[in-house]
């Protein structure tokens, strides 16, 4: 076995040395009734390359971006991942690094850690963000764990217009959290701020998602503005590759500020693993989850990083932790940092720009082919949703056909929608490309 | 930091706190071993003015790089002063812990209650058990 | 020093490029637009790459040189397995894709998920859980959802967990609405059955026990642990953070587990990335499947693969998707290519754990006199009282030595701890530099005690104020005002241990 160094003589220098005569005897404070005999039922070995053979088999039955034109988004989008990022992440002091307790040992994984927080509380306008957490739909109960703490409220509001798994997730956490999740239902594709705002009393936070899962663009200042009007904790689910476009959380009035980091450096995989991020108001600083490092300096006045507030998390607060997380996503975040110092300040801004453009183009050519917009009228980022006439599925399923993903089928989420797609352009995509969507939607559509 | 004492004007609870009574008031806070146990301090929690504080009970927190502490009252309570110079210098505990290092000033519930407090030489005895 | 890559922008400088295309622009209405620019960095590629390169430099990883962290399993990661995550079939591919276009990603979770089933000895898995932790936080709303179905909720609201937990352990209990209970640990480093027996009744939801404990001790009351808690009514959870001990030589449903969650990032090398990702999924009894979450990775009739979401039990979803599918990639790749002989990974990860224990209790003090499993726990607390060197410096002058030093102060019931763990893939020679390092440090206690309280001298910092950094907390860079902390005041002498 390729990882194994040990020779027969190893063995037994190492035996002698530890004063037993075989390995079967270092298993000896095992209870014979729950010591297992026999051999493990998996299958053979492979050698690498029959396993490379074999993962290729598996990798081939799955229809890629590489081999359909896709405009598939829901929360995971296929932007465009630099070869720089791929670098970066191979290099094997990055790669193979643990968690960096001791900091003499990885001032390089510090310091890229506390290169992304700044560049998190940049996009965001948010005074302190946290090292990640595992993806944008856990950071939202991480949100409500924070509010309900500082507010001693337990209920927490959330828009319809929130990523359905977001809400999914808010809801399994509640009972353990003690929450009440009231949800406030969508009014043509966005969130009036007055029923927002009749919801927000007695809450300890709102959430919002800006742009929302329809992709259209909500009046977020007004949200947030209710929410602080009942002194609930604003929570802004924000799109990290919109905000060269957007303005930040911070500067309208929200409390915390959390997301999906994938569109910002990360290949779709499949779902994972990707990263969540939070960042938040500095009066929450010590109630925030998860690894946070600072700047510090050593005896000799270098300047270093360490982890830092360590007292919030569970290795040393136990039972009265901010969160139970200790392994996060660091290394899908240093993607994420390393995609962002590519962008730059003026590529997020063209990206945002070209995806609106893309987008909007696609609004109007599918429009005139006889598929309307479902929210006619409202503002949209790089999605958008447009009825299709007749079951969503049923014309996802005649566009593969035709080597198209023609978009996500609402109906899989929301009542009254089944004759809906939910549209992504990202900046991948072309003009003759929305010509061939729009070609295969006006063969399939009805 | 200051060097290891237990003045002999304090009462002493086993959780390493002190007791400075003074008539109906008692001033408290933690003894050298305590801080001397987590290091220095970097945050104090206080209790709020006009909170109530339950013998044996935890009222506060104090913390250090790697550790956090309850902060344990040896008396019952009214909370009548927080000390605010250690909220914004914690580190004045491991300076000078019974004297500008005092936490919280109490207004005592119950007189009997001191009458179950360590003097010096029994709590420099119950530290050597340890 | 080295520089912040905010210190190496220059305004004007990129380095990316994005396509343009002949389109009317589309504008953002003016009250939801960006007003000013977020400051990312201004650099171009040759920078960039610098800058990340550099920092590579100054971090230590698994591929650098030896890494003992106890309970943290830093074994080799197979460059094979990076080949194959990278397949743009796997890479590329969306998780809300048709199932029929996902057939591929499907059955390899699906065919992950009877592994792990047939290595936790349990029969249904869920891989969602994105690390141990939350694999911990889903086993525990199990155990909510379980007794809410019997109506045994609310009279079922305690957590058994032993004074060696991770705090991990106590910290999902709070976030899942139970309460804690401990259990203190016996002379031989065994749950103390005594104690447990006080603690355990119709108050019981359930237990979280790792075994082999942090102690690295395979408990040997584990058969009448099962008995006092399934007497009780109780559900018991297995802690796998330390399966690298026992895979195909104990497995924790023989035990009596309900739930066990595995590590993948730990026993089945995804590698740690610097603090993730990792994947947490979970194997349970057959009475806790039906509260699973949803969706379930399942294999229909007709042999094609499918998610199923019509789990009318289930607690729910508690992430997005299925699961961190980079790391299943990877996992699956490393069992494959060891097939039954998986066993031998544990074998070996136990033989050099003895053999380290066996080379190092001469100069550090054993709390326990048994053989230990994967994992041991020696004791500094000799050198301390004699010379005053603490867990703390030891584990600075290893630095020295070229070695990532052991877990240090944990678990918290020995006094100045070293739990290390060296795993599998380290040849003999690595072992014995690591012993020569530890039994040298041991006599520089006596000899030379300085060089070693002002460890480390060879790497790019000395030991840093985290005094400094906690009470004055700069967690991003304060560009026109970026703080220079060698002005502020330094901190006292010497940082305390524990």
């Amino acid at each position: 076995m390729s990882h194994l160094s040990l020779t027969d003589a190893d063995r037994e220098e190492m035996l002698a040395a530890i004063g037993v005569s075989s390995v079967e005897d270092l298993f000896r404070d095992i209870p014979e009734g729950v010591r297992y005999r026999a051999a493990l039922d998996l299958e053979p070995a492979l050698t690498e390359p029959e396993l490379v053979a074999h993962l290729e088999e598996l990798a081939s039955r799955n229809a890629h971006t590489g081999v359909e034109l896709s405009f598939l988004g829901a929360g995971i989008y296929d932007h465009y991942v630099p070869a720089v990022v791929d670098a970066v992440l191979q290099r094997g002091e990055f790669l193979t690094a643990y968690t960096p307790y001791q900091p003499e040992m990885s001032q390089g994984v510090l310091q890229t850690i506390f290169e992304y927080q700044t560049a998190i509380c940049e996009l965001t306008g948010m005074d302190i963000s946290n090292a990640s957490g595992y993806d944008g739909t856990t950071v939202a109960a991480d949100a409500c764990f924070i509010a309900k703490h500082a507010t001693g409220r337990s209920k927490v509001v959330l828009a319809e217009t929130v990523n359905p798994q977001v809400r999914q997730v808010v809801k399994t956490y509640a009972p353990g959290f003690g929450l009440e999740v009231v949800e406030v239902p969508h009014r043509g594709g966005t969130t009036d701020p007055d029923e927002f705002a009749a919801a927000c009393r007695e809450a300890a936070c709102a959430i919002f998602q800006q742009p929302n899962f329809f992709g259209c663009l909500e009046p977020a200042p007004d949200l947030a503005a209710a929410a602080n009007d009942a002194e609930a904790l604003p929570v802004a689910h924000v799109d990290p590759v919109s905000l060269g476009v957007l303005e930040a959380p911070g500067n309208y009035g929200c409390a915390i500020a959390i997301g999906e980091g994938q569109g910002a450096g990360n290949y779709q995989s499949f779902g994972g693993p990707h990263y969540g991020f939070i960042a938040a108001r500095a009066d929450y600083t010590r109630r925030m989850p998860g690894r946070i490092v600072g700047e510090t300096t050593d005896a000799a006045g270098k300047r270093g990083y360490v982890l830092t507030l360590q007292t919030r998390e569970q290795h040393i607060r136990r039972e009265k932790a901010t969160s139970n997380i200790t392994t996060n996503q660091t290394l899908l975040a240093l993607a994420g940092l390393v995609h962002l110092t590519w962008l730059g300040p003026q590529g997020l801004r063209e990206v945002g720009e070209t995806c609106m453009a893309l987008a909007e183009h696609a609004k109007e050519r599918l429009a005139a082919a006889g598929a309307e917009s479902l929210f006619p009228g409202k503002a949209t980022f790089k999605e958008f949703a447009v009825r299709v006439g007749r079951n969503g599925r049923d014309v996802v399923r005649a566009a593969r056909e035709r080597g198209v993903h023609p978009g996500y089928a609402l109906g899989r989420d929301y009542e009254g929608l089944d004759d809906a797609l939910l549209v992504a352009v990202t900046e991948k995509r072309t003009p003759d490309e929305v010509a061939r969507l729009v070609q295969v939607i006006e063969e399939v559509a009805a | 930091m200051a060097a290891e004492s237990y003045p002999e004007d304090l009462r002493y609870h086993p959780e390493h706190d002190w007791a400075r009574i003074e008539g109906d008031t008692a001033v408290l806070g933690i003894t050298w071993y305590g801080q001397d146990a987590l290091g220095e301090l970097v945050h104090y929690e206080p209790p709020d003015v006009g909170a109530t504080l339950s013998k044996d009970g935890a009222y506060g927190e104090v913390e250090s790089v790697k550790a956090v502490s309850d902060l344990i009252a040896p008396l019952s309570g009214e909370v009548l002063e927080v000390n605010d110079k250690v909220v914004e210098a914690p580190e004045t505990v491991n300076d000078d812990p019974y004297g500008e290092g005092w936490l919280v000033k109490i207004r005592v519930a119950d007189q009997a209650e001191t009458d179950a407090l360590m003097d010096a030489e029994t709590y420099k005895s119950h530290l050597s058990t340890l | 020093m080295t520089r912040l890559i905010y210190e190496r922008s220059r305004p004007g400088r990129r380095a990316s490029g994005i396509p343009a295309h002949d389109l009317p622009a589309a504008h953002v209405p003016a009250e939801l637009a960006r007003r000013h620019p977020p400051r990312l960095p201004e650099v171009a590629e040759p920078e960039l790459v610098r800058h990340f390169t550099e920092l590579s430099t100054r971090n230590f990883g698994i591929d650098t040189g030896f890494y003992p962290l106890g309970s943290c399993t830093m074994k080799h990661n197979p460059r094979v397995n990076e080949r194959v995550v990278g397949l743009p079939g796997f890479r590329d591919l969306h998780p809300l894709q048709e199932e029929e276009g996902a057939q591929g990603a499907l059955e390899l979770m699906w065919r992950l998920q009877e592994i792990l089933a047939e290595v936790a000895g349990l029969p249904a898995v869920s891989l969602q859980p994105a690390a141990g932790s939350q694999g911990e936080l889903t086993g525990l709303m199990l155990f909510h959802a379980y007794f809410a179905d019997r109506g045994e909720l609310d009279q079922r609201r305690e957590i058994v967990i032993p004074d060696t937990a991770h705090g991990t352990n106590p910290a999902s209990v709070t976030m899942a609405g139970f309460e804690l209970v401990g259990v203190k640990t016996d002379p031989r480093g065994n749950v103390d059955l005594d104690d447990l027996r006080g603690k355990v009744g119709p108050q019981t939801a359930g237990l979280m026990l790792t075994n082999p404990s942090t102690l690295g001790l395979f408990d040997e009351n584990i058969e009448e642990i099962e008995r006092i808690f399934h007497g009780a009514g109780a559900l018991m959870y297995y802690d796998g953070a330390n399966l690298n001990a026992v895979c195909g030589i104990s497995r924790p449903g023989d035990m009596g587990f309900d739930v066990v969650h595995i590590n993948l990032h730990k026993t089945f090398s995804q590698p740690h990335g610097g603090g993730g990702p990792g994947g947490g999924p979970i194997a349970v009894a057959a009475r806790l499947e039906p509260f699973l979450p949803v969706p379930a990775v399942v294999r229909r009739d007709d042999g094609s693969f499918g998610l199923d979401f019509d789990r009318p039990k289930s607690i729910g979803r508690v992430r997005g998707f299925t699961g961190p599918f980079g790391v299943f990639v990877r996992s699956y790749a490393y069992i494959r290519a060891y097939g039954p002989a998986l066993r031998d990974m544990s074998e070996v990860a136990v033989l050099n754990a003895n053999y380290l224990l066996a080379r190092l209790k001469e100069a550090y003090d054993l709390p326990f006199d048994r053989l230990c499993m994967h994992e041991f726990v020696v004791s500094a607390r000799t050198l301390k009282k004699e010379h005053g060197i603490t867990a703390l410096d030891v584990a600075k002058r290893l630095m020295d030595y070229g070695f990532h030093p052991p877990t240090i102060y944990f678990p918290l019931v020995v006094p100045e701890a070293l739990m290390v763990e060296p795993t599998e893939t380290e040849p003999k020679e690595r072992l014995d530099e690591f012993c020569d390092a530890m039994l040298a440090i041991a006599r520089e206690a006596a000899d030379d005690p300085d060089v070693i309280r002002s460890a480390p001298h060879t790497r790019p910092v000395g030991r840093l104020d985290e005094v400094k950094a906690a009470k004055r907390a700069v967690v991003r860079y304060g560009f026109e005002d970026h703080p220079s902390l060698a002005d502020e005041p330094a901190a006292a002498a010497v940082p305390k241990g524990a």
